[in-house]
Parts: C-alpha cells; structure tokens; sequence
C-alpha cells in the first residue's frame, strides 16, 4: 500500500523524561495535605467570628469590610454575603446552610470544615499543627530549590519566554486550552513558570506572614509586621483573601491537570517521568 | 453487565462519598492519640515565641486615638451570685484579694491597697481567639510587684487566678472560670492587675472590681472577676487540671497564637 523510500521519514517517538526530582515530588504532595486540612481548620476557625475588618482592631460594633452572616426571613432564615456595600444571597452555602436536615446559621458549610461541626478547639489545633508542618516542608522545598537550581531551571522563565509576541502567544493558546507539545513540552510554558512563582514566592509567604501577625505572641516579637499589613485586623482580611487566591489557583491547576493530560501529569508528579512526543530526526541531530 | 454512571447514581454517590469523608475527619478529630500528636504543635510554639521573647519584649501600646469606639464585653457580663451582688452594692469595698498558695506572706488585700501601690497605664490591644479585636487603656498594679509583696516560695511555677463568675452553671462547681500563667508572664511589665478600663473604673461586664492584663496572650487568658491568685509549682490538681476554664474545654493553655 505504502511505498517505502530510503530515507526514513521523521517519525514521532514516545519518550519519557525525567521531569519532578524526588525532593519536589515528595514536597508536592506533603503541600497538598498541609494545604487541604489548613483550608478546611482555616474556615473552621473563620466560622468563630465570619466579619473581617481593616485596620488594627475590629468587633461586633465596628464596620467590617466582608460578612457572611444569616438574617431572619418570616419562619426560616437567608444566608447573606456582604463584600462593601454589596450584598448577595448565598443561603444554602454561605451564612446559611443545612446541618443535620435543618437550615442553620453557619458562615460556610459543614462540608467544609474540620471537624464538620462547629469547634474552634479542634479548628486550632489542627491549622496551628499543619500551619507548622507546611512552614518546614516550605523551607525544605525553599533550600531545594535555591541549592539544586529548581528554581533558576524549572522556574523562573527564560528570556525567550518574556518577549511580548511570546507571552501573547501562550495567553491566545492557554484561551484555546492547546499546550505546547514535543521540546517545547520539557519545559513549564511562562504562564505557568509566573504563576508558579506568584504562589511559592508571594501567596504561601504572605499566608505564613499574615498569620504570624495575628499571633499576640508573635506581634511583642516581630511588631513591624503590624504596621506592613496595617494591623492585625488587615493581616486576618489579607490572609482570608490570599486563601480565597490559592484556592483559585488550585481550581485552574486541577483544570489545567485534567485538559491537559491527567495521566501523564499524576505520572510525572508521582514517579518523576513526564510522557511527550518527539521528532526522531531531531532526536538524532542533537 | 455495564454500569452506567447516571446523574441520579453521582449524586448519590458522591454524597455517600462525602459523608464517609466528613465522618472520618470527624472521627480523627475525636481520635485521643491523634489528638496527642496534634498537641506536639503547642509545645513548639510557645517553645519558639518564648525563644524569640528572650529579651522580654513588650506587647504594642496604641494612643488614645486608637481606642476601640466600643469594647465588645465577651463571656460573663454580670457574675450570677449573691456573694457577687452583695460586693457589687457595697462597690466593692468589702471586696479582698487574696494571694496564697506557695508564698512567704498570704495577702488579702483590698482596691484601695491596690489602688496605693504603682501603677501602670497601658494602651493595649486585645485579641478574642474568636477572631475580633478591641483596643482599649488599662490602668492597673504590675502582678509582679504584687508577688514581690508576698515573697514567692521556693518551687513555685504558676499564678492560678480564681473567679466570682460561674461561667459555665454546674453542680460540683467546674464552671467556675479560672485561669493560669507561668512565672515569666506574672513577671512581664505589661501583666498587671487591672482595676481601671479607658480612665473609668472597670465596669461589671469587663471583670469589676479586678482583671488581669496578659498582653501577649489571646483574651481568655484576661481572667475577670479576680477574687483568689494562688501560687502552686502544678495546675494539675485544680478543676480539669489543664490550667484553665477553656483550657479544660479543649483550648491550648498557651495562647500566643
């Protein structure tokens, strides 16, 4: 059917490469446990007082900037959420929502939360004990990354990858969800390198920086930390909002996760070999 | 046979899914040796804040522009006794102090004795571990100088302070509200006995006739209400025997964080 020439034409080859060093593998996943139960204590904790406020001090008389709380409504109740001026119904999950078949008030769900009923107690213990566990696998991963050269290798982005036309480039194919095959593959596109370090790099530290100045302990230590967020009230708004950004962010990784490659994104992250296709011929010309 | 994944089917699945999630981290949650370990993370933070304070630094103190337009008053508001009321009537001048325990000289003493000691003002902020915070000017006597009165005895560790509240209504008596510090934070220069709130004397739903200030410490730590401090070398024997009345209910006894 086919006719055979002498010139093999370039055909394309699986190849598997080694992507995720074992230091990043194991810090990865350690981050998600750490993150997972930190959100889940971290809105345990929120549910104690749901106001956030801005400046140096802020209580039930004071204004606060966001509130998820429940209202009256004739025999039952709404679950509202205000952000300024704006407030939208949200009964159902936040402010109000169904606790052993009954609509009850509670900032955010059951679900949510650990444990599932409200504890400030457990809330604590549990976010204090991983808030630790994630501070030492983050330096672990910090001196990884400084010492072996992740990140001036894997993260932070070339200069090719900082021209304008290249950065229109990827932000017009992300928008059409194609990623970059073949050698391109081998390494993180430059959305995905400055996402990467807008995370390690601004969001987990004001995370850490941001509860540390809510610690009265911490303040008599650091007290300049109060006025770099501008008390500790701003400090819990700012760490509420850098949690709502990292959850953000965990919910396009998973998108990007699943578009673009499940299996071969778990396999790299779980034994380091990340799948792609190569031109053979220019395998051979390297 | 092919199984087909209707939406009726996810639903249900997932939500059996989710329950049997929640019901496991609830049962870790309950867990007595998980717990034990999660408590490991208390030590290492007062271990590391004590670390840092070695050089005793004082907790931020704000000016009078900073005050809280109104301090939200938490947990009792009005001590529910009849031993309570009638001091309450008479202001609080039949009212005593008593320090004891492991201490050279008991004291009983009285507001005016306190009100005649040096005193300390301070514009601090206070933390609930609930969240919220409210700012407000403490006029008081540093503890300190109160033990110094007594002269500790040797192997003392901790202030138990007893109080006129009954914050939780029980028949033996455990719902008393009660409180312990260890001797670096009696000793601290902002810890004091407070009987003055914003230039007024401290009012009923803020602890009448007499709180403790424990600045770098979460608010429930501010016992009101004082009527006993007692020096013991263990809080083991008192109540629960974790030090405190929330601390007996599940909240760490150091509470820098």
């Amino acid at each position: 059917m086919t006719s055979v020439t002498d010139h093999e034409p370039a055909r394309p080859k699986k190849i598997l490469f080694y992507r995720h060093s074992f230091a990043v593998r194991l810090t990865h996943w350690l981050n998600v446990l750490c993150l997972s139960f930190l959100l889940m204590s971290g809105l345990q904790i929120f549910n104690a007082h749901p106001d956030l406020y801005w400046g140096q001090y802020g209580a039930d008389a004071d204004h606060s900037f966001i509130s998820i709380g429940a209202v009256s409504d004739g025999d039952t109740i709404k679950g509202i959420t205000r952000v300024g001026s704006i407030s939208i119904p949200t009964t159902g999950v936040l402010g109000a929502s169904t606790v052993d078949g009954e609509l009850t008030p509670r900032a955010f769900p059951s679900w949510t939360t650990i444990p599932s009923y409200q504890d400030l107690a457990s809330g604590r213990r549990w976010h204090f004990f991983f808030a630790w566990f994630f501070v030492i696998n983050g330096f672990v991963y910090l001196l990884y990354g400084l010492i072996a050269g992740h990140f001036r290798r894997d993260i932070v982005p070339t200069k090719d990858q900082l021209t304008p036309q290249h950065l229109a480039h990827e932000i017009g194919e992300h928008a059409r969800l194609r990623f970059p095959k073949g050698e391109e593959a081998r390494r993180y596109n430059s959305l995905q390198k400055l996402t990467y370090m807008a995370v390690i790099f601004i969001l987990l530290p004001l995370m850490v920086l941001t509860g540390l100045t809510m610690s009265p302990g911490f303040n008599s230590i650091f007290p300049w930390l109060l006025d770099v967020f501008g008390g500790r009230q701003s400090a819990r708004t700012i760490h509420f909002i850098t949690a709502s950004l990292l959850v953000a962010f965990v919910v396009v990784h998973l998108v990007m996760v699943l578009v673009s490659g499940v299996w071969n994104n778990l396999r790299s992250m779980i034994t380091g070999y990340y799948g792609l296709t190569v031109d053979t011929d220019k395998e051979a010309a390297k | 046979m092919k199984f087909e994944l209707t939406r009726r089917r996810f639903l249900i699945g997932s939500s059996v899914a989710a329950t049997g999630l929640l019901t496991g981290c609830d049962a870790l949650v309950e867990n007595a040796s998980v717990n034990d370990i999660l408590q490991k993370a208390e030590a290492l933070t007062m271990g590391s804040q004590r670390l840092l304070q070695a050089h005793e630094p004082l907790a931020r103190e704000f000016t009078e522009a900073d005050l809280s337009p109104t301090f939200k008053a938490n947990g009792t508001q009005m001590p529910d006794s009849e031993d309570y009321a009638r001091l309450m009537e008479g202001s609080f001048a039949d009212w005593r102090l008593v320090v004891n325990g492991m201490v050279r000289t008991p004291l009983s003493l009285s507001l005016a004795d306190l009100k005649a000691m040096p005193s300390r003002t301070q514009i601090t902020r206070h933390d609930c571990v609930e969240g919220w915070s409210a700012i407000g000017k403490w006029t008081g006597v540093p503890l300190g100088l109160v033990l110094q009165k007594a002269g500790l005895a040797p192997g003392a560790r901790y202030a138990v302070f007893y109080c006129a509240d009954e914050y939780e209504k029980s028949l033996d008596g455990s719902g008393q509200y009660y409180e312990s510090i260890d001797l670096v934070d009696a000793y601290h220069p902002q810890t004091i006995l407070s009987y003055s709130m914003n230039g007024k004397d401290l009012e009923v739903a803020h602890g009448a006739p007499l709180r403790l200030r424990v600045e770098r410490q979460l608010g429930y730590k501010h016992a009101k209400y004082l009527m006993r401090i007692e020096l013991v070398d263990s809080f083991k024997g008192v109540w629960g025997g974790k030090g405190g009345f929330w601390e007996d209910r599940g909240y760490e006894w150091y509470a820098g964080i």
